[in-house]
């Protein structure tokens, strides 16, 4: 008996003892926010930005400036791009966020959804930016972000094969044909998903976006315009590309860029990210826009990044200042275009690294006529159904305007 | 772990022991506690009081900022802890606690807390939209439904003092200045000193300056200066104390009736319980908050069609993959090691270490490798094996559930492969010898007396590994992805979809989340695996009588 009461005796004193680590854990979290409360109005500020590696080093030098003029004290905090909207969402409800984060556009749904993020008023110091780059981040009228790069898809070219740009898809082909390599063009795609982001360019060249536009020029999600005629004739056209084996859901992007690395096709849709293999395998790099399929231009999405600020911020004058002033700065904007080789949203940059580069001046000049991404959580629903529905189609797995019909309805249904 | 402690049984041994019969005198009592004493040593003594000062200091001080921040209940819980710990650590005897303490607390705060804090959210409507509680709600839908008024002007602004009153300071387009706050909308004054476009002496006023101005910036952007008298016009306000523009708001917050009032269009949006502002037609605001919701994730995910259907069929799937995953890994782990263990065999050294070889790269490297070279066009696969032809091995639902298995085989085989080797290591080949001896042929032999005897020691691992492969995450999702998706179903779910991934889908992937109906679904795997295995170890009791 003797022994066995003294463990249960040990057991629960342990699990008590337990209890208390696992309470100063919360409570750490409770005095870390408490106190910043408290000291909030006293202090001189401290902002907290969180940015991805690769912007971090231009990012300190402006934090330097901007602690050498208001006194204030920047700390950047590394985070990897791909988990800063995650951890933003479930972060600043506890208080524990940052001021600024860095991110791309189209999170701002998932943003404004949950009400992490707050919106910001540049004045006049918008007619600066490119206009892709504030719709992007505007969302409901409001601006959320302040932008600094944008990105998106172009044609690549291999001008030893191809020295003219095609002015349309059939021209693109025969172009492709005649220079008697494997391929006529390649997009990588997957042979469950397809890639819809690839494919819009194409898509849009038959008047099919997603989503309608309201009057603010935002994207309205009560407007579905994905089933229209368009997007049955573009559900038609992706049949007999895939029927001609001209588009294939087995050559994914990377079989696709080694391939254009190699020789074996004259062109390659594709975005920045792709240019550095290109370029190190010394083929002789053109950058085109995407040529029609249909009667109307063949706009790729555009992803515009940048700064956005937290609605829990207890330093939104600091916060705001260091956005406008000094991300928003023409220095700034291109100092983060010489790290990211992505087109600047400022526009003086823009016009500044245009001149620069003529490969980003290629995806600057499709990316001006582009259109962005849509910021509308109601875009996840779309995203689910749009791609296999585009991998079935290519494939030939039934009749293409039945599958885009369906697709349709089920995307309807999703949203409501 | 079913063994039992043998502690317990100890004690009577000890207590038949001649001089543990007779009751230890209290001298003697006294001269064991010295010798305890003594043999800690007092510099251990010394630290073991400096770490539990330490740690009792962080816990009154924890316990004061919690009451004063009035959190009387976590406050206590520390307060409590605290002398525990104290009491533990402190009192002679008890030598368990002591070394329980520190596994038990990171075992309450690694396991423990995580289980009941997944629990907690299934009854929460946790996801998307509802991420945190109803004042940041508020202050979020406020936030973002300020607009500033088409084509109004930038007023350049100067924040001004008076008493510990802030006000707004602003010269319009026409260089004329204004002033105004909270309860005093705009005026014009006269006598203000501009100079760059900015106020910097107003009569009466001092100007802050921009350090001030950051020490005061929570008020500063929370001032709303009326425009005129009519509240319509719209509220002055700013960001960065540089710029002022006119704003109106969308919506506006009646704090004693709760409700949301959209001032363009009348409609009165209320609080229904539902975690979000609701107008009676059923429209929501976004964003809402956290709430209990008790059962409902739980009614959803059996009510549901569209949750319902899929929940059912990809329920059936995992079960299969779960058992077919086990039975052809045991089975193929089994017959290489019974060859291998076969003294007739050369080489045995070099052949197991080439068995073994896919159990040392990392699970989900293999999966996408797989996925690579099971392309339906070019793939390692199709391309070598079956000379050109294109066998859809991961589009076409059945054959991706078949090549799902073949994986899984290829990478699990080597994992049974050793454990039956060691198993069968142990059983002593006169055992073998004697069954023959008796007339048993080699299978025979095999069948009745091998068999038995590794099940004796393979069934918990082979209940682990079904356990395992049920939550096989790592594997589904790399090389399929949950895919080729069901056209047919009205959500995103997959033929080769577990419960798992369905879990992490519903949780991760996508715009929309719902931990809420996630961690529903997590509960729901926790009871099948708990039942299956329970069910199971006590089948597998009978054969452990064998020994």
């Amino acid at each position: 008996m003797r022994p066995n009461t003294t463990r249960a005796r040990g057991a629960g004193a342990a699990l008590a003892a337990g209890a208390l680590l696992l309470t100063a854990c919360g409570s750490d979290d409770a005095t870390a926010e408490d106190g910043g409360d408290a000291e909030g109005p006293e202090a001189t500020g401290n902002l907290t930005v969180w940015v991805d590696a690769d912007r971090a080093d231009v990012l300190q030098d402006a934090a330097a400036d901007f602690t050498e003029d208001t006194g204030i004290d920047v700390e950047l905090v590394q985070q990897d791009f791909a988990d800063v909207r995650d951890q933003f969402v479930s972060q600043v409800p506890t208080g524990e966020g940052p001021d600024i984060a860095v991110g791309a556009h189209d999170w701002l749904g998932t943003l404004v959804t949950n009400g992490v993020v707050a919106p910001i008023e540049i004045g006049d110091k918008a007619e600066e930016f490119q206009d892709v780059a504030l719709e992007a981040w505007s969302y409901e009228g409001n601006l959320y972000g302040l932008p600094y790069s944008i990105e998106n898809i172009a044609l690549l070219r291999n001008a030893e094969l191809a020295p003219d740009a095609p002015e349309s898809y059939a021209e693109m082909v025969a172009i492709g044909e005649d220079a008697e390599v494997d391929y006529p063009y390649l997009v990588g795609l997957d042979p469950t998903e397809a890639d819809p982001y690839h494919l819009y360019p194409f898509q849009m060249s038959f008047d099919a976006p997603v989503f309608g536009t309201d009057s603010e020029g935002g994207y309205d999600a009560a407007d579905l315009r994905i089933g229209e005629e368009g997007g049955v004739d573009f559900a038609e056209w992706l049949a007999e590309q895939g029927s001609e084996g001209l588009l294939n859901t087995n050559i994914d992007g990377d079989l696709a860029r080694e391939n254009f690395v190699d020789g074996n096709t004259p062109f390659l849709i594709t975005g920045p990210w792709n240019v550095p293999a290109a370029l190190d395998a010394d083929i002789d790099l053109q950058v085109d826009p995407i040529p029609a399929a249909g009667d109307h231009a063949a706009q790729p999405f555009a992803g515009v990044q940048g700064f956005f600020l937290s609605a829990q911020s207890e330093n939104v004058v600091a916060a705001t200042t260091f956005l406008t002033e000094y991300i928003g700065s023409a220095e700034i904007q291109t100092a983060l275009y010489e790290v990211g080789g992505r087109a600047p949203a400022l526009t003086e940059s823009f016009d500044a690294a245009l001149a620069d580069d003529e490969i980003v001046a290629g995806f600057g000049e499709v990316g001006a006529e582009a259109v962005p991404m849509p910021n509308i959580p109601e875009m996840g629903a779309v995203w689910e159904f749009w791609g296999t529905t585009q991998a079935a189609i290519i494939e030939g797995d039934g009749d293409p305007a039945e599958l885009w019909e369906r697709m349709a309805d089920d995307i309807a249904g999703a949203i409501d | 772990m079913t063994t039992t402690s043998p502690a317990p049984e100890k004690s009577p041994a000890a207590a038949e022991h001649p001089r543990g019969r007779r009751p230890p005198g209290r001298r003697h009592r006294q001269a064991e506690r010295l010798a305890e004493a003594a043999s800690v040593g007092w510099k251990l003594l010394v630290v073991k009081i400096l770490i539990l000062g330490a740690l009792n200091a962080v816990a009154v001080y924890a316990a004061l900022v919690l009451f004063a921040s009035d959190q009387p209940l976590v406050g206590g819980a520390v307060v409590v802890a605290g002398i525990l710990i104290s009491w533990i650590y402190f009192r002679r005897g008890g030598l368990p606690a002591k070394y329980l303490l520190p596994g038990v607390a990171f075992l309450l705060i690694f396991q423990i807390f995580m289980v009941l804090y997944s629990g907690y959210v299934a009854f929460t409507n946790y996801g998307t939209g509802h991420n945190s509680d109803k004042d940041d709600a508020v202050h979020a839908i406020m936030l973002q439904n300020q607009e500033r008024v088409p084509d109004s002007p930038t007023y350049s602004l100067a924040v001004a003092e008076r008493f510990g009153e802030l006000s707004f300071v602003v010269t319009d387009p026409a260089g004329d200045v204004f002033i105004g706050s909270a309860e005093q909308p705009l005026e014009q004054v006269d006598g203000a000193v501009v100079d760059a476009g900015r106020v910097v002496d107003v009569p009466g006023h001092d100007v802050l300056d921009f350090a001030e101005v950051l020490q005061r910036q929570g008020e500063i952007t929370q001032l709303a200066v009326p425009f005129s008298e009519d509240p319509n016009a719209g509220m002055l306000r700013t960001q960065d104390a540089q710029s002022a523009y006119l704003y109106t708001s969308r919506y506006v917050y009646d704090a004693e009736a709760d409700t949301m009032t959209n001032s363009d269009t009348g409609t009165v949006y209320a609080d229904a319980g539902e975690g979000a502002f609701s107008s009676p037609q059923g429209e929501e605001l976004m964003p809402g908050w956290r709430i209990h919701v008790g059962l409902d994730n739980f009614v959803r995910a059996a009510t549901e069609p569209t949750i319902r259907g899929p929940l059912l069929s990809v329920t059936i799937w995992t079960f299969a993959f779960a058992f077919l995953s086990v039975a052809t890994t045991f089975v193929l782990g089994l017959f290489l090691a019974i060859v291998f263990n076969d003294a007739r065999m050369r080489s045995r050294k070099y052949y197991r270490l080439i068995m073994i070889l896919p159990y040392a790269f990392p699970g989900f490297l293999s999966a996408l490798v797989w996925a690579g070279m099971l392309n339906q066009e070019f793939g390692f696969v199709n391309n070598v094996i079956f000379g050109g032809a294109q066998i859809p091995w991961l589009t076409d639902a059945l054959l991706a559930k078949v090549s799902i298995l073949l994986v899984n085989l290829w990478l699990g085989f080597p994992y049974m492969f050793l454990v039956c080797t060691g198993a069968l290591q142990a059983i002593p080949d006169e055992l073998t010898e004697a069954a023959q001896m008796d007339g048993a042929r080699p299978f025979q032999a095999f069948r009745m007396i091998k068999l038995p005897l590794l099940l004796v020691s393979l069934a918990p691992l082979l209940i682990s590994a079904f356990a395992f492969n049920f939550n096989n995450l790592t594997l589904v999702y790399m090389l399929t992805g949950g895919g080729p998706r069901d056209l047919d179903a009205g959500i995103n779910v997959g033929a080769t979809d577990i419960l798992i991934t369905l879990v992490y889908k519903v949780a991760f992937v996508g715009a929309d989340r719902d931990y809420g109906l996630a961690s529903a679904f997590a509960i729901i795997i926790f009871l099948l695996v708990g039942t299956v295995s329970v069910i199971a170890f006590r089948q597998t009791k009978s054969l452990e009588e064998l020994n």
